[in-house]
């Protein structure tokens, strides 16, 4: 069972970020979902709960996710499910059920950059920044890549622009985790190929991606970027899962997520 | 630590500890109609509204919880009652253990969708798990429930 020792409602942003310097122990909540299932001993525990972090915000060029967002909000919010072919909120529809999304919220799924996060990969397909509130605003692939420790994702800055995306996986079950997913998007850029769960957390197919780029791809182009993101990326096995059936259920997934862009 | 929180419409203080989680706190308080099943976030049984959202009490903290408003079966019983009625009638009744947090996502589904369709239905129910009856009598009791049969 994990342990929480002191638990602080912070007041501002700034409280939150000095009392999570204070100690090695001391930690954010986000939804808490997680929490029970480890036996963390947590010193002094930061609730950003009144921080008005939990808002959806539409400006002129961009989405802005506040970090205590939660997933069922993101499932349901009218400006994400209009952009982008809604790939955000299609890609959190299948978290177990709504009243886990209810609970669980964006900031803590991306900032604990976890491998079997549906909604990271979706993310990584669309020009993704997340904003901390020490190191700033980094690109998302960057902050997958380093993480910020001991500091605060505050929000996901999502530029607004007309790409087209699809989000694709597989679970053995409606509700369970993913054993794979995948997400495709294409836009004035160019593509993105994405693949999460691997199950290593989400990595673009930089190779693959270019292989698409030069005019309509033809299924003869589809198949060789399949290939090529298959070979770019690393699988592996665990319960859910073995390497060679990830690999060859990615093959299906990519394939027609792509399909479905075009 | 102490908190005050709005359960059924009516204030009440509570002693929580902080590593604990609202299902314990609230059967604690006498709320028994909050089951505890899975205890890992998985299968609905402990589903409550908060501030009229279904939400799972088993990921919920307790001291979260403060100055919101909880709501459990126990304050919705002509409700559940109806609902009870078309189930009872499909045959999709059987050990019951799961149905105070069922009736609390169908109640709340309810209030937020209009005419769903069945993939609507499925899709809002999910995550209320029946080791019993396998859904599909529960199904058909919805659909007349919601007047969408």
């Amino acid at each position: 069972m994990f342990t929480i020792k002191n638990y602080v409602m912070a007041n501002t942003i700034e409280d939150a970020y000095r009392l999570l310097q204070e100690g090695k122990s001391n930690a954010i909540l986000g939804g808490c979902a997680f929490l029970k299932l480890g036996a963390k001993r947590i010193g002094t525990a930061i609730d950003l709960s009144k921080l008005n972090l939990d808002q959806i915000n539409e400006t002129e060029d961009t989405i802005e996710i506040g970090a205590m967002t939660s997933f069922r909000a993101v499932e349901t919010n009218e400006a994400l499910n209009k952009y982008f072919n809604g790939v955000l909120p299609r890609s959190v529809a299948s978290i177990i059920g709504i009243q886990f999304r209810s609970a669980v919220t964006v900031g803590a799924s991306v900032y604990s950059r976890y491998g079997f996060s549906d909604f990271i990969t979706a993310l990584l397909v669309l020009d993704t920044e997340v904003e901390l509130f020490k190191s700033g605003r980094i690109p998302l692939d960057q902050f997958l890549q380093d993480g910020a420790p001991r500091d605060i994702l505050t929000k996901l800055v999502i530029k607004k622009s007309d790409i087209k995306a699809s989000y694709q996986m597989m679970r053995n079950s409606a509700v369970d985790y993913p054993i794979l997913n995948v997400a495709i998007s294409k836009g004035a850029a160019g593509w993105k190929i994405a693949v999460g769960a691997r199950p290593q957390r989400a990595a673009l197919a930089m190779k693959a991606a270019k292989l698409l780029d030069s005019g309509e791809p033809k299924d003869a182009d589809i198949e060789a970027a399949v290939n090529t993101a298959v070979e770019e990326l690393t699988f592996g096995s665990n319960s859910r899962g073995s390497k060679v059936y990830r690999e060859a259920i990615a093959k299906g997934l990519i394939a027609r997520g792509i399909r479905e862009v075009l | 630590m102490r908190i005050e929180v709005i359960v059924n419409n009516r204030k009440i203080e509570m002693d929580v500890e902080n590593n604990e989680f609202l299902v314990d706190t609230l059967r604690r308080y006498g709320f028994n109609s909050v089951k505890r099943g899975c205890d890992t976030g998985n299968c609905g049984l402990c589903t409550v509204w908060v501030d009229e959202k279904p939400t799972l009490s088993c990921a919920t903290l307790a001291v979260r919880a403060a100055g919101r408003h909880i709501t459990t079966i126990e304050a919705l019983q002509t409700e559940a009652k109806e609902v009870a009625e078309f189930l009872v009638a499909e045959g999709a009744d059987q050990c019951g253990f799961c149905s105070p947090g069922f009736l609390m996502t169908v109640l709340a589904m309810k209030k937020e969708l209009q005419n769903p369709t069945d993939e609507e239905i499925k899709h809002y129910l999910a995550g209320n798990l029946c080791r019993c009856t396998g859904y599909v009598g529960q199904l058909r009791a919805i659909k007349k429930y919601l007047g969408v049969a």
